[in-house]
């Protein structure tokens, strides 16, 4: 059992993002670079697999700039056997047809009998492209997964959308997209730090995955305009003196929101 | 086959394990009218496609696609089977789709099997002389984002109750597609239990007024104080993933960076202290009113109006202030 984990290296959420006004790209010097606490419940339900059960084998694939690679790290400190970091500067601001079509060619590239990712990255929260990944690679999605249980031949788990939940099961190869719901993931520990120094880290560009960037003959999503909203300042602050609610009330009605 | 106009919107509906439109439909249709004539496609079980394509008419839908499923119990690619002949068929500008989990997923294979430009989560469509573009709010509405295609059509999913435009009811116009399968691999739907959750409370995506819980309010048994605040104020209600993450309330209800981002006229946060990944959810509220204990909090940063005070004390005045003026 080869189980392909993506890993997203996203700007911390616990300071201020930035994007760049003048290339419409993420400021990455803005903020803190971290693993998307998503994509380590991935890699926890893989790793937990793998404690289990003998045999499975886990692989971390990220698609992000060169500096990322102590990111991908962590997840290797964390418990995964290898890494493929796809890194290429032609692929920087990628729309999501690009990732999906260069992410697919990675997993090919390194086989794969299941591919686990978060539902939504934190910062860019598109949550299409385990589905576009799972149409790339002519296999079935069982996305957006609260619980999951994988099996030598199949993967099956419950599905919550808004309208109720449901159980799905798929035969693998196959891709699934997991929730928050899912379990915190192991923090790596001292030996597991040391271990990812020795471990397999492949590095492949565009070209090794036979990927043309730059190819303008195919339709592409492209950002027409980027604008910063000022930020929100603060109002009043009031300490309740035993008439809290009553100014409240007064506010409402002064603003006509009731 | 029947003629289309060169400004069709193709506007995937979807529809409720109890037969209905999905209350997204009214929005894709609105936002549809915008910057084209909207053309519905509803797939559904045969017995039920009349009334939906009638209420996707009364929504705004200039022509209305049907196709009819045979009760498959596979994962999204009959969707997506549908939509690719209702496309081949329309040859639309843009693809609306829902922002929703089964949303996304058909968008993305949609957009993967033809090769098509995607934008997600968009909260406005408008049209200039080169064409549609989308209109995004990121980072947790930090940043306005405008995307568009560099030709061919753009599929583009719409965040939920984010479009306020609705179109005008259109006489119906019925057409029922055949459909090849594309035979792609899919999961399979074992079992539906569908949501129990019944409440005359308004839905928390799009609603005008959320009155929001955090872990101030300390137990289940206590977050009843912010029902009663939002039923006096005819409000939905929210929580912050700390409450959630407690128990106090059903992940459903979760505001924030990895739950539901609302922008209603006002925005009641109790107990909540304003960490930056639920600011991310509901920073866009026009109104923000914050009560808790902690002066520091986060949340007064943001908060139009803030009382530092017991949550205890200060809502049951507020309730028993805003009962005392509908009398």
């Amino acid at each position: 059992m080869k189980i392909i984990v993506l890993v997203k290296e996203v700007p911390d959420t616990y300071g201020e993002r930035k994007l760049d006004l003048e290339t419409g790209l993420a400021d990455r010097d803005a903020s803190e670079a971290v693993l998307d606490e998503i994509s380590e419940r991935a890699l926890e339900v893989a790793l937990s697999y793998a404690d289990s059960a003998g045999g499975a084998e886990v692989v971390v694939l990220s698609m992000a700039p060169e500096s990322a690679t102590a990111t991908i790290r962590k997840a290797l400190a964390m418990g995964a056997a290898s890494a493929v970091h796809v890194t290429d500067a032609g692929l920087a601001g990628a729309d999501l047809g690009l990732t999906a079509r260069t992410l697919a060619a990675a997993i090919r590239r390194t086989g794969f009998d299941l591919v686990i990712t978060g539902n939504l990255s934190t910062d860019g929260s598109g949550g299409v492209l385990p589905a576009m990944l799972a149409e790339l690679l002519e296999v079935p999605n069982a996305t957006a997964l609260s619980s999951v249980e994988i099996a030598a031949d199949s993967v099956s788990g419950t599905r919550s959308t808004d309208d109720g939940n449901m159980r799905v099961s798929a035969p693998l190869p196959a891709v699934i997209s997991i929730t928050e719901a899912l379990p915190d993931a192991r923090f790596p520990n001292f030996k597991g730090i040391m271990a990812a120094k020795k471990k397999p880290f492949e590095t492949l560009s565009a070209t090794d995955l036979e990927i043309e960037p730059a190819d303008v003959s195919a339709a592409a999503s492209i950002m027409t305009g980027i604008a910063e909203k000022p930020p929100r300042s603060a109002g009043v602050k009031i300490t309740d003196e035993g008439d809290g609610g009553t100014k409240i009330a007064e506010y409402l009605i002064a603003n006509r929101l009731v | 086959m029947t003629d289309y106009s060169a400004d069709s919107i193709l506007v995937l509906l979807e529809t409720t394990p109890t037969g209905e439109l999905a209350k997204s439909a009214a929005g894709l249709l609105g936002a549809a009218s915008l910057v084209g004539t909207p053309v519905a496609l509803v797939v559904a079980d045969g017995g039920q496609a009349q009334a939906l394509a009638e209420q996707a008419a009364g929504a705004g839908a200039e022509r209305v696609l049907v196709v009819e499923t045979d009760g498959t119990q596979a994962l999204t690619v009959p969707i997506v089977d549908a939509l690719a002949a209702a496309a081949a068929a329309v040859t639309p500008d843009v693809v609306l789709i829902s922002n929703s989990i089964e949303g996304r997923d058909v968008a993305g294979r949609f957009a993967a099997r033809t090769s098509a430009p995607i934008a997600v989560d968009a909260i406005g469509l408008s049209r200039d002389a080169d064409g549609v573009i989308a209109h995004h709010s990121v980072y947790g509405g930090a940043y306005n984002v405008d995307s568009a295609a560099t030709f061919g059509p753009l599929i583009v999913t719409v965040r939920q109750g984010a479009v306020e435009a609705r179109a005008e009811a259109r006489p119906v116009a019925i057409e029922t597609l055949e459909v090849q399968p594309s035979g792609a691999a899919a999961a399979t739907i074992e079992s539906f239990e569908a949501a129990t959750e019944t409440s005359s409370r308004p839905e928390l995506r799009g609603a005008t007024r959320v009155v929001s819980g955090g872990r101030g309010l300390g137990s289940a048994e206590k977050f009843v104080l912010v029902e009663e605040l939002a039923d006096a104020l005819g409000a939905a209600i929210g929580a912050s993933r700390a409450a959630v993450d407690a128990g106090y309330i059903p992940a459903t209800h979760q505001v924030g960076q990895t739950g539901v981002s609302v922008s209603p006229q006002l925005y009641v946060a109790l107990g909540i202290s304003g960490a930056i990944q639920h600011r991310a959810g509901m920073q866009t509220a026009k109104n923000i009113v914050a009560i808790n204990k902690d002066p520091d909090a986060p949340i007064f940063e943001v908060a139009d109006f803030g009382v530092v005070g017991d949550v205890f004390t200060v809502v049951p005045q507020l309730i028993s202030a805003l009962d005392e003026r509908k009398r």
